[in-house]
């Protein structure tokens, strides 16, 4: 026998709407589509640092493993094992070839609501802010 | 308080025991990606060209048997310049939150201690060029707890601003007051389009000093202020190469050091 | 046993209500603070810690006197002090905490303060007081609270919590011993770079604790039925006699030093502080009063007649934790940044967020030691009763 059944279930529901809004609220009440944006990708080169998906997934690790080896003395030039060289630079190099931060970067970032902070410091050396 | 004295677990001693197995499963994947660096770079299954040896001892030497020209601060600005070194003009006190890497100090602020009352004229008011030491034991490397700032195996002191926590440790232990701290947002203090995009501000909250222009070096350049100044007062060089510039002057005059009993042995010599 | 922290009289609710409302400014203050940057402070390019480090190194001294009641009773046998060795436990427990949130008020990325345990740096002392003040505070939570525990159920504490007692011992003296090394060990700072500093800080350390205790031990037996004891209390006040003139001593020890060899390099710090110099002198009228208040409290403990009357005992102890707060959380820091290495001066005052930012820490610190003193007592005059 449960008592207070009434105010229990209510109480229940409202839980379990609010612990699910992630979910239903976009469908809801949003602009509609939440399929992942298109992103522009560079007119000039073809090839990453990396294949496409495993820049996807790990283009984070490869930043930060670049950072330690620029930073803490390690060298700026890595050679590729397909024999292209590249200087380890997020605003040179990386932002070299996808040379639209607002159209690349900003697109997936935004739509997943991911804030890294490493524009505090480094630029889109186009926009030079 | 249970007594505890019941056989099996009470609700209490469960819900501690959960609380710690929840932290401590929570804790073993985020640990265990924290703890493995260079994977992303053996996975590019890359080699990297060009890492700092101790081939070279970079140091410099200042020619202080010239003054510098009247209101010159082509070194000064060069380096602000190339490093987006920021210029607060919105406060009360500038010198309280300002940010210099290369500067000039009167002599007897610059070498305290080393008085020169009867000697040449004017030398005792002198501006001199004093920035950081890059010394061969640097006591703000010692004393620093996450090796933000660490010495490079060329000599060169660095800074890693992505590691810096900011507890000023490296500016008590500097003998020479060299660093400077980012009170407050760099941005506050730089145009909208900051001087030099291709090398990157900082944020605040980190300690920031001369590095040599680490990046120029590399690339096989001078430091700024020393191509900047047009009166080619500064000097800098490969301590390790029997022939360069600087082991030339170090040999043919003799030179002085800032605070050279302290045991820092800096490698920044003025020749007087 | 937490729960008898939570009922209570009226006035230990608004006592609690008043201390929330300090922390909760603090914590405003503090993310004005997080937000804008440490730039809101009064710190500057020369004085690069002001009054949050200043406070970490004075409650380290205080946090390490709960020492002072451990040694006479665990290695002494001074029964009398068993009554109370969990009244410093407590108030370590709080100083500690303190220290470490100053610290972290401090830090100009306090999110990264991880990077300290992440990238270990043996040869940096802060890698170091990192790990003893975290020791120190989990030592004595888990000593106060063992012990409390099983006193609470009326049997005597386990076995295996004796070798942690002991533990403390020299831990509580390594707390501010590696504190002292991160001011006595650079270089360039010549007020700092003495041999005495540390023994400087074991001796205010144990003037300005146990006063503390002895206040805290008199306010205890005036708001609650618990009495710490007179002989308790008489006993710490006999430390505190033998720790100030101590003190004293080694003051005199370092002016003689500075002014004698006359090294402008340590003497210059000492005339910044006691007699101004280049016209700046924000911090003399301070300094004195330090100096002041600490020979005469020195006086009226040394004096039996004087410190056995609780009355002006009270004051005694008073006069003593100021004047070593000044000592230590205004001078010290101050000192050893003006002048700055190149002999220039700028000075440091506290701004007003800094200053709420530090109170509302010391409120943190007096709500733990309230919430905890008030589980002590309830399991004393359970005793009692």
């Amino acid at each position: 026998m449960i008592y207070d059944k009434g105010k229990i279930f209510l109480g229940l529901a409202i839980f379990v709407a609010l612990v699910a809004s992630p979910f239903w609220y976009n469908p809801v009440f949003g602009t509609g589509s939440s399929a992942p944006p298109e992103v522009k990708l560079p007119a000039k080169e073809k090839q990453c640092v990396l294949p496409r998906a495993e820049m996807r997934a790990s283009h984070m690790q490869v930043i930060y493993d670049w950072r330690e080896t620029v930073v803490r003395g390690g060298g700026r030039t890595v050679r590729l094992p397909d024999g292209r060289e590249m200087k380890m630079s997020l605003s040179n190099t990386c932002l070299g070839c996808h040379d639209n931060k607002k159209q690349f970067c900003d697109t997936c970032h935004g739509y997943l609501a991911v804030r890294p902070f490493c524009w505090d410091c480094h630029f889109d050396p186009k926009e030079q802010v | 308080m249970g007594t505890g004295e019941e056989k099996g677990m009470d609700r209490r001693g469960f819900l501690k025991l959960a609380g710690l197995g929840a932290l401590g499963a929570a804790a073993l994947p985020a640990g265990w990606s924290l703890v493995k660096p260079g994977e992303a770079l053996a996975a590019l299954g890359g080699t990297v060209t060009d890492a700092v040896t101790d081939r070279r001892r970079w140091a410099m030497v200042v020619d202080l048997r010239k003054e510098c020209p009247a209101g010159c601060r082509d070194c000064i600005t060069a380096c602000n310049t190339t490093h987006n070194v920021p210029t607060f003009t919105d406060e009360a006190d500038p010198k309280r939150h300002q940010i210099k890497w290369l500067w000039q100090a009167p002599y007897n602020n610059a070498f305290p201690g080393n008085e020169q009352e009867h000697a040449r004229k004017g030398l005792e008011e002198q501006e001199v060029t004093v920035l950081c030491n890059h010394c061969e034991h640097p006591p703000c490397v010692k004393v620093c707890p996450t090796q933000a700032t660490y010495q490079r195996p060329d000599g060169i002191v660095m800074m890693d601003f992505h590691r810096c926590i900011g507890c000023r440790f490296c500016m008590a232990g500097c003998p020479y007051g060299s660093r400077s701290f980012n009170w407050r947002d760099p941005h506050a203090g730089l145009p909208a389009k900051v001087p030099n995009p291709a090398y990157p501000t900082r944020m605040r909250g980190v300690v920031e000093k001369c590095t040599f222009c680490s990046e120029r070096i590399d690339a096989g350049q001078k430091p700024a202020c020393v191509d900047a100044c047009t009166e080619k007062l500064l000097v800098f060089g490969d301590l390790k190469d029997s022939g360069s510039a600087v082991r030339e002057l170090l040999e043919k005059h003799f030179t002085i050091r800032r605070k050279p009993n302290l045991g820092t042995q800096p490698q920044v010599y003025y020749i007087v | 046993m937490l729960e008898k922290a939570l009922s209570g009289s009226t006035r230990y609710r608004a006592w609690i209500g008043g201390l929330l409302l300090v922390i909760l400014v603090g914590v405003a203050c503090y993310v004005k603070q997080f937000n804008e940057g440490l730039g809101i402070t009064g710190m500057s390019r020369d004085v690069t810690w002001g009054f949050y480090i200043a406070q970490f190194t004075f409650l380290v001294g205080v946090a390490a006197s709960a020492v002072m009641l451990v040694i006479p009773y665990y290695l002494h046998h001074y029964k009398a002090f068993g009554k109370i060795t969990i009244l410093g436990e407590f108030l370590a427990i709080g100083a500690v905490t303190m220290c470490l949130l100053f610290i972290l008020a401090d830090l100009g990325q306090p999110m990264r303060a991880m990077n300290v345990i992440l990238h270990p740096t043996p040869h940096s002392i802060l890698f170091w007081d990192m790990i003893v003040l975290n020791g120190y505070l989990f030592l004595n939570v888990l000593i106060g609270w063992t012990t409390l525990t099983a006193e609470k159920k009326g049997i005597p504490s386990p076995k295996w919590i004796k070798p942690f007692i002991y533990l403390s011992v020299p831990w509580a003296v390594s707390i501010h011993t590696v504190t002292a090394f991160l001011y006595a060990g650079l270089p360039g700072r010549g007020f700092w770079l003495s041999a005495v500093l540390a023994p400087r800080f074991l001796t205010s350390a144990f003037a300005a604790g146990p006063s503390l205790l002895i206040l805290l031990a008199l306010l205890v037996r005036r708001i609650s039925k618990f009495d710490p004891g007179r002989e308790q209390i008489q006993t710490l006040a006999k430390i505190v006699a033998y720790a100030l003139p101590l003190n004293l001593f080694l003051l005199g020890c370092e002016v003689f030093t500075v002014f004698y060899s006359n090294i402008p390099d340590h003497k210059m710090h000492f005339q910044y502080l006691y007699f101004g110099l280049h016209g700046y002198n924000a911090l003399v009228p301070w300094m004195w009063s330090s100096v002041v208040l600490a020979v005469v409290a020195a006086l009226l403990l040394v004096n039996p007649g004087t410190r056995r009357n609780e009355t002006v005992l009270a004051a005694a102890c008073g006069m003593c934790f100021v004047a070593t707060w000044i000592d230590k959380g205004l001078g010290m820091i101050s000192g050893g940044f003006v002048p700055n290495p190149l002999e220039e001066i700028t000075e440091y005052w506290p701004t007003l967020p800094e200053g709420l930012i530090a109170l509302g820490i010391w409120a943190i610190g007096a709500l733990i030691v309230t919430l905890l003193y008030k589980v002590a007592i309830a399991v004393r005059e359970q005793e009692a009763a």
